[in-house]
């Protein structure tokens, strides 16, 4: 198994820290003088770059926050001239304006190094075949991924998402050996691949990186035995780079930060105090080496803990675990905090149960509702009524038991939840607070 | 003396009941008899038809989640106390009925009760003991 960069990548801890306070250092010097948001903030909390002296000085440094992102669009956190910018990717824009990352040529180098370094976690050499089905545009998906196979000399097929019956051809006729999609998408495809008569244990994939939205050990499990491939988790978002800030290697046992590049932290989302190693929090990120629109300490609202065991791959980079919700899609259900991932993980133990459920949130009388829609499916299905009710009440039960909510199940017919080709739509929330 | 009952998952929306019965006319599937339980949420319908394999495979292909159960048709006179004997009878052979439907006959003065049992085999021998006429699946598709 290669590790792309094994210099960077295995450094000890004693150097990686070295590394990363040099960086910290030319970074916050830089911003201070370039950008007068940054410059801003730090006069604000009375921190000059002169206080900067190590990587331990981080939690000196101001947030940055998604609403900080919108309010400087299009480029207001731009540190370079205007004329060293070569791509522009942006975020959807779905809940307001959308986040922009303008890249130097040198950002265009780091993002296809880091790409590299996550393709390589799977084993990624110069024979093997990507097919690419996350969006090209302005997305950073499609050419993130790109960019990455391209730096090792693989084939890329930059098929980009959608045309599901087009890409399973694609999968058999050119070999495909990795592919590259959201999680939801993949099951998607596994369902329209079983349709069409389609073995997946007689393809070629061997590999697939997932991300772009939180997924379940326990849909890993379902995706790997469907598509008979070795599933990978892999993280990344627009604000820092897009894909590449972490990934999973064959070991499965949490994402590598490319922490010589993007520094981690997990504060407590309510305080912002910085927590230790292994504790649980929101994930905080830092760009040490970016040029175009490097960002200090952004909050990524991704709840994870960092773990600091010693990775049998060889490589040194702390790993994140994988998400475990974001403190904005956390579900408050009469005072309990509940993420759809782990209704997800109830649902997968339920004999027979598809991962397909959408959650419906609602309000009456004061009270918070939630129901559990879940698609019926021929192995559960019953011409009982009280075989099919007993399995609503199952679940409503195991729900209970693991998370204390109540919730109402309600079956529903197959294919009635919406399939996104992109992110797959989990929640609705009709409560008007 | 099995007969095949189809059985089709419907979720309370409007029209779904009218799909299933368009999907299967357009494939000209005729049927004997139906029943229809419901609940708040869902509601399972229940087919005799004259031809139930390709009936199910057509449904199927049509994105519907369906089943396949064996019943049991009991063929009684028309008349008062024609379907109070036969329960009657199971009553006392201590025979538990999951739920039953049932149709006239159009060219006899017949009544057919289809039930449906969790032990079929058993109460089939019971049955059969007992001198209930029970009719097969060509008989029923032919009534």
């Amino acid at each position: 198994m290669t590790i792309w960069n094994k210099k960077d990548e295995t450094l000890d801890k004693t150097e990686l820290q070295k590394l990363q306070s040099s960086r910290l250092i030319k970074l916050a010097d830089k911003l201070y003088k370039t950008v007068s948001f940054y410059k801003n903030k730090m006069d604000e909390l009375g921190i000059k770059p002169s206080d900067i002296k190590d990587i331990s000085d981080i939690s000196k440094l101001p947030f940055t926050t998604k609403d900080d992102m919108r309010e400087t669009y299009p480029l207001g956190l731009l540190a370079v001239d205007r004329s060293d910018i070569v791509e522009i990717h942006t975020s959807s824009g779905t809940t307001g304006k959308p986040v922009v990352d303008a890249y130097t040529q040198g950002d265009i180098d780091l993002w296809s190094e880091v790409m590299a370094r996550t393709l390589s976690m799977g084993d990624i050499g110069p024979s093997d075949t990507v097919q690419n089905a996350y969006g090209y545009g302005l997305f950073t998906g499609g050419l993130g991924v790109h960019y990455g196979t391209r730096k090792i000399g693989a084939n890329i097929i930059p098929i980009s998402g959608g045309n599901t019956k087009r890409q399973l051809s694609v999968m058999q006729d050119f070999e495909t050996t990795a592919l590259t999609c959201t999680p939801s998408y993949c099951l998607y495809l596994a369902e329209i691949g079983k349709e069409m008569g389609i073995d997946f244990k007689k393809t070629t994939v061997k590999v697939g990186f997932f991300g772009a939205e939180p997924w379940s050990e326990s849909m890993r499990t379902e995706i790997e035995e469907k598509l008979s491939l070795k599933a990978l988790d892999i993280y990344g978002l627009t604000e820092i780079i897009g894909p590449g800030v972490a990934s999973e290697c064959l070991e499965q046992n949490g994402l590598h930060i490319f922490e010589d590049h993007f520094y981690p932290e997990i504060i407590d989302p309510e305080t912002g105090e910085q927590l230790p190693d292994g504790e649980k929090g929101e994930l905080v990120i830092t760009t040490l080496t970016k040029e175009g629109t490097p960002i200090i300490r952004y909050r990524t609202r991704d709840i994870t803990y960092l773990e600091t065991t010693k990775c049998p791959c060889g490589r040194t980079h702390r790993r994140m675990h994988r998400l475990l919700g974001r403190t904005d899609d956390m579900l408050i259900i009469r005072g309990v905090n509940v993420f759809p991932s782990q209704i997800e993980h109830v649902l997968f133990k339920v004999k027979g149960v598809e991962p397909h459920y959408q959650l419906v949130v609602d309000r009456k009388n004061q009270l918070d509702f939630l129901e559990v829609q879940v698609e019926i499916n021929e192995r559960i299905f019953s011409d009982e009524i009280k075989k099919l009710e007993s399995i609503e009440k199952t679940i409503e039960h195991d729900l209970y038991t693991s998370l204390g909510i109540h919730t109402k199940v309600k079956l529903v017919e197959p294919k009635s939840i919406q399939r996104s080709e992109g992110k797959a739509k989990r929640v609705i929330d009709k409560r008007k607070i | 003396m099995k007969i095949k009952q189809i059985s089709v998952f419907i979720e309370n929306k409007e029209g779904r009941l009218y799909e299933v019965s368009k999907t299967l006319t357009d494939n000209n599937i005729n049927l004997r008899a139906l029943s229809l339980a419901e609940t708040s949420d869902f509601g399972i319908l229940r087919l005799i038809v004259d031809k139930p394999d390709e009936a199910l495979q057509i449904l199927k292909s049509n994105d519907f989640t369906v089943g396949l159960t064996n019943v049991v048709a009991v063929e009684v006179p028309d008349q008062t106390g024609g379907l109070a004997s036969v329960l009657a009878i199971m009553e006392k052979a201590d025979i538990n009925v999951e739920y039953m439907y049932a149709f006239v006959e159009k060219s006899s003065n017949n009544a057919v009760l289809i039930f449906r049992f969790d032990n079929l085999e058993e109460v089939l021998h019971t049955l059969q003991e007992k001198g209930l006429k029970m009719l097969s699946e060509d008989e029923v598709v032919s009534l």
